[in-house]
């Protein structure tokens, strides 16, 4: 039992890198970015600055909360065009988005 | 040496004669994320050159001039440019606007007209010198500015466009291109965020997206309003997601029925032209976002939205059956049919590569690379009303 502490400092070293921690793996990451750019990107622009949708710059969404958005990526925004992506993707994937648009 | 002064002489006419080059089977292909226009011949099926730096092409439209000489790019980040398909080069580009998704030239040729998200608007231009000529703000409520759609051409030197926050048809009188007549029809219906005009001038066709139907303005008899078709259509039906706004051209008429998509189901809508009422529905693999008929009308071509763009279907519109399913690769984004239609060019987004079909075998003829193309435009579309 004196390497428990240890053995639940290992587990959690292991957890913390996978995905059970959060985090997309970089390959899903590199799917997610390209939904971005072209799906994403269909109505609010391959840069994000907007098109039928609102901008997605950083400035853009200063100010909104991250449950907000995260919200509105999975369940899209009724009576607008918004449309939910949960079936593409889950709320982890959802949060590292509005990660990476905030932080471009 | 007087043999040779002749045969000098003939070698450079040969030369000469090779230089020249026609524009009535030209195209311009978009490089979406590259911001470039390709210039492709469709009788040879080769990219003849790449014009660079054209900006945000994301979203991207394309129409002609009158002699097929220019075609004129409206860029998403309100670039237009008119670019001279005989020499290769920029002939002049401006930056209009802030946020722009299309545009078109008037009847005679004279004017281009831009559609503008940011401010929202109309601006109007000579299509000569791309000097601004007009500019009409898409007022509506209380000082706001409405994402203008669905601007095309009309006969009688008109422009006719949709405001998508309005819910208004606004057309335009240019016969005094200083002095505008605008016409304006409030209440159309919710969100029209797309429109087409049939190819012979008679009828505006906006699509809705915040209610069922569309709106149709009768071009012969204004005076009537805008009327509400398939106003219950689907109504009561469960609304699937759209994850890509469908795109309405007037390549939707086809002999005696429109094509149009239905919005948040997987069909397409096939109304009749004379009662405009709902004819037959055909149920697809998609949520259609171009459903383009061949120019002699015999089949309607049918690209999808995300999460289904990998697929393209072909209708036959003898008994409105699916004539074949096609999986040319992935992100299909866009085609065009060749000027009488035996052949079609499809954009694969995802597969850098643009796909020509026969349209009679529906075999592959080749496949020409392109980076990230989308949209693809025929100078064809030079002497077509509405495009």
């Amino acid at each position: 039992m004196k390497k428990l502490p240890l053995l639940i400092l290992v587990i959690t070293a292991v957890l913390a890198k996978t995905s059970l921690a959060g985090e997309p793996s970089p390959e899903r990451q590199r799917a997610l970015r390209n939904m971005l750019n072209h799906d994403c990107g269909a109505c609010h622009g391959l840069t994000l600055k907007g098109g039928l949708g609102p901008a997605l710059l950083p400035e853009a969404l200063a100010g909104k909360p991250d449950d907000l958005l995260v919200s509105t990526i999975l369940n899209g925004r009724e009576g607008t065009a918004m449309p939910p992506w949960q079936p593409f993707m889950n709320q982890d994937e959802a949060a590292w988005l509005v990660g990476i648009l905030r932080k471009p | 040496m007087t043999k040779l002064l002749p045969l000098l002489a003939l070698l450079f006419s040969f030369n000469a004669i090779a230089e020249l080059r026609a524009t009535g089977d030209l195209g311009v292909v978009i490089e979406r994320e590259d911001g470039n226009a390709l210039i492709i011949n469709t009788t040879e099926h080769k990219c003849l050159a790449k014009i660079e730096k054209l900006g945000d092409l994301s979203h991207a439209s394309v129409v002609f001039s009158r002699d097929q000489r220019y075609a004129y790019v409206f860029g998403r980040d309100g670039g237009l440019t008119k670019i001279d398909m005989l020499k290769d080069v920029v002939d002049k580009r401006i930056i209009q606007a802030g946020n722009s998704i299309g545009g078109a030239i008037s009847q005679d040729g004279k004017l281009i007209a831009v559609s503008n998200y940011t401010p929202g608007g109309v601006k109007v231009f000579s299509a000569d010198t791309l000097e601004l000529v007009a500019d009409i703000p898409s007022n509506y409520g209380d000082g706001l500015r409405s994402k203008v759609v669905g601007l095309v051409d009309a006969p009688g030197q008109r422009f006719v466009f949709s405001l998508f926050d309005a819910g208004e048809i606004w057309m335009a009188d240019f016969k005094n291109p200083k002095a505008p007549i605008i016409k304006k029809f409030p209440n159309i219906g919710k969100q029209p965020y797309d429109a087409l005009m049939s190819p012979d001038g008679h009828y505006y066709i906006a699509g809705l997206f915040g209610e069922p139907g569309l709106a149709l303005l009768d071009l012969w008899n204004t005076d009537a309003g805008v009327k509400h078709i398939l106003p219950d259509y689907g109504k009561d039906d469960e609304k699937l997601p759209v994850y890509k706004m469908p795109h309405l051209e007037g390549w939707a008429v086809a002999g005696d029925y429109v094509f149009a998509p239905a919005i948040g189901q997987h069909k397409v809508l096939v109304i009749d032209k004379n009662t405009w009422e709902l004819h037959d529905t055909i149920a697809v693999a998609g949520q259609p976002v171009f459903v383009m008929a061949r120019p002699d009308a015999r089949q309607v071509w049918v690209n999808f939205a995300f999460p289904d763009n990998n697929q393209l279907q072909v209708i036959d519109v003898k008994d409105l059956s699916i004539s074949k399913t096609l999986s040319p690769g992935k992100g299909v984004l866009h085609m065009e049919f060749t000027p009488r239609g035996e052949q079609v060019w499809v954009a694969l987004r995802d597969d850098n590569q643009l796909v020509v079909y026969d349209t009679e075998t529906l075999q592959e003829i080749t496949r020409l690379p392109a980076n990230k193309p989308n949209g693809i435009f025929f100078s064809s579309r030079a002497h077509k009303i509405g495009l």
